[in-house]
């Protein structure tokens, strides 16, 4: 019917799938986030290290390059598991911040405005409006976390062949798992605190403070108590002792890897339990 | 006919408090009006049907589909306009109500295709491109009533749609609500506290008062029942009169000097009326032909 008309006229047209539906909610946040020149700068900064981090393995490969550089710098470029582990703490680190940006956008918009209600009163379940608001944040993080990542990893395999692709494929396993998993820790981290302060600025401070506060306070409670357990509190520390776990390396947090699982694990936890609590049609107050 | 809401012993608690008590009612009706004083349970009997709040107690049918088991299929079915502000403040309204299209399964194309044509419908044209942050409060309710319509529901549930609006968006609201009745085969569902909305535009309406149906009436039929209500007021000798009235076929009562009730019979002329007190030399200075209002209908319910 064409605009002109001005009859209301009901709908007979097909359906989508019901499965496809939580894909709608990521597509309308992306095209409101990419109007966002800031965050348009940011992913490009994102991309320097990985870029770096080709370069590097590209100068390492070649020994004509780099023994017009410094002969005695054969040994140091070198392609391993710690190139790895820096590659993930600071594209972590960068994940972390987009968080920040991005995160508070995303579900406390609709809490403000009582936008639940007209969401849930269609064929879109909590847990679709849950997943659709993660997807933003796990594809969004994907693009300068593992995705890079394992970009780098297929270079240095291209480079190195295949002897040492062959036994350095943990590596590849270790950046996609590691990274995969920090970037739904930090989405549920972002939805859920969005969830619960609703106010963006508040919730932007917030998922900072979080992350500072808690190694702040698990330094100074390490110190005092001459322990290592006050690391707990400390997301990314607990972040880095896996990955450290997954790439093999010892960076002597002195905090086991079963440790660090459970206490992300209880993170995730209490966040999807806080999900559960406010992404509701409507709040009974008692 | 189908029944299009049934509810069965439908009972509903939030935190210690019961907010609905055993209610059963067979709706069918094109429009339908939920009436009741603040707190009577209204919303809450909304968004049990909508499946936001758990039932504590029997269950519900709309179109035939039980909302425990077959909410989604209801949810399709299904457009809702909530009593309060609800919207995405950045949004454009276009994006907003074509957004809420797809998330009701309309392919994007024709979710883009119809939010343009219900923002026209509604009145919204010109402004479609604003972000709703920016709208006034009446465009916010058409905005809302854009959404609730955007996927062509069989059932549309308007809660306190004329909440905030000037007289003229007001009757704007109310044509249009009577227009889509009109023009398509969609059932309304209107909840309000202002009697005059719900006259204006239902056919059925349900009274609760403190969770329980006190009244339920079918105001086509009322009207129908209660169309010939006459009221008398007369100067000079009566006697007699009244006998005249009941001889007459009419149901009368005394209610004061001169003053005098009657229900009259179908196909009874209003002219005997004048014919008779003519007859007797009766001044009639007041002949009130009424029926009962909606307001009637609501104070008697809230006595009882």
């Amino acid at each position: 019917m064409a605009v002109y008309k001005r009859t209301y006229k009901g709908y007979s047209g097909a359906l989508t799938p019901a499965w496809s539906r939580f894909m709608i909610l990521p597509r309308y946040s992306y095209a409101r986030l990419f109007q966002s020149k800031f965050l348009l700068m940011f992913l490009a900064a994102c991309v320097i290290y990985p870029a770096g981090g080709a370069a590097f393995i590209y100068i390492a490969h070649n020994a004509s390059f780099l023994n017009a550089l410094n002969p005695a710098a054969g040994g140091f470029l070198e392609v391993n598991e710690k190139f790895f582990v820096y590659f993930c703490s600071f594209q972590g680190a960068m994940a972390y911040l987009l968080t920040a940006f991005v995160g508070p956008s995303l579900v406390s918009p609709d809490l403000t405005n009582n936008a639940m209600p007209l969401y849930l009163c269609r064929p879109f379940t909590r847990t679709e409006y849950v997943l659709g608001r993660m997807t933003v944040m796990v594809w969004l993080l994907a693009r300068i976390t593992w995705i890079p990542g394992l970009i780098l990893f297929g270079i240095q395999a291209d480079m190195a062949g295949w002897e040492w692709t062959k036994t350095h494929l943990w590596i590849a396993w270790g950046v996609f798992a590691g990274l995969f998993v920090w970037t739904i820790v930090l989405s549920l981290i972002a939805l859920a605190i969005s969830a619960w302060v609703r106010w963006k600025v508040a919730a932007g401070g917030l998922i900072l403070g979080l992350f500072f506060a808690g190694a702040g306070f698990g330094a100074a409670i390490n110190s005092v108590m001459r322990t290592k357990n006050g690391s707990l509190i400390d997301i990314v520390q607990m972040m880095s002792v896996a990955w450290d776990k997954m790439f093999r390396y010892d960076s002597g947090a002195g905090i086991s890897a079963t440790q660090a699982w459970t206490v992300l694990a209880i993170v995730s936890a209490l966040c999807l339990w806080l999900l559960a609590k406010k992404v509701r049609a409507f709040e009974v107050v008692k | 006919m189908q029944p299009v809401i049934e509810l069965s012993g439908l009972g509903v608690r939030l935190g210690s408090r019961d907010i609905l008590k055993d209610l059963r009612v067979s709706l069918s009706g094109r429009t339908i009006g939920l009436l009741g004083p603040n707190g009577a349970g209204k919303s809450t009997l909304i968004q049990s049907l909508l499946g936001f709040c758990p039932l504590t107690s029997g269950t519900a049918k709309i179109f035939g589909h039980d909302i425990r088991r077959e909410q989604q299929i209801i949810r399709t079915m299904v457009g809702y306009m909530p009593e309060n502000d609800s919207f995405i403040a950045n949004m454009t309204a276009v994006t907003f109500v074509r957004m809420m299209g797809e998330l009701s399964g309309l392919p994007k194309d024709a979710a883009l295709e119809r939010a343009h044509e219900v923002l026209f419908y509604v009145g919204l044209g010109e402004a479609r491109y604003r972000p709703l942050g920016t709208y006034s409060l009446g465009m916010k309710q058409l905005a809302k009533l854009a959404q609730a319509i955007v996927h062509g529901p069989k059932l549309v549930i308007l809660d306190e749609p004329t909440n905030g609006l000037d007289p003229p968006a007001r009757i704007r609201m109310i044509k249009l609500i009577g227009e889509m009745r009109a023009v398509s085969d969609m059932h309304i569902v209107l909840c309000s506290h202002l009697l005059r909305d719900v006259e204006e535009t239902c056919e059925e309406v349900l009274i609760l008062k403190q969770g329980r149906i006190v009244h339920y009436a079918n105001l086509e039929e009322e009207r129908k029942a209660n169309k010939r209500f006459v009221e008398l007021e007369t100067r000079g000798n009566d006697a007699g009169f009244a006998d005249a009235l009941t001889q007459l076929g009419c149901e009368t009562s005394t209610t004061g000097i001169g003053r005098f009730k009657m229900i009259c019979p179908v196909g009874f002329e209003l002219r005997e009326i004048y014919r008779l007190a003519e007859e007797r030399d009766l001044q009639l200075r007041r002949l009130n032909y009424r029926r009962d209002t909606l307001e009637d209908i609501f104070l008697k319910a809230m006595e009882n």
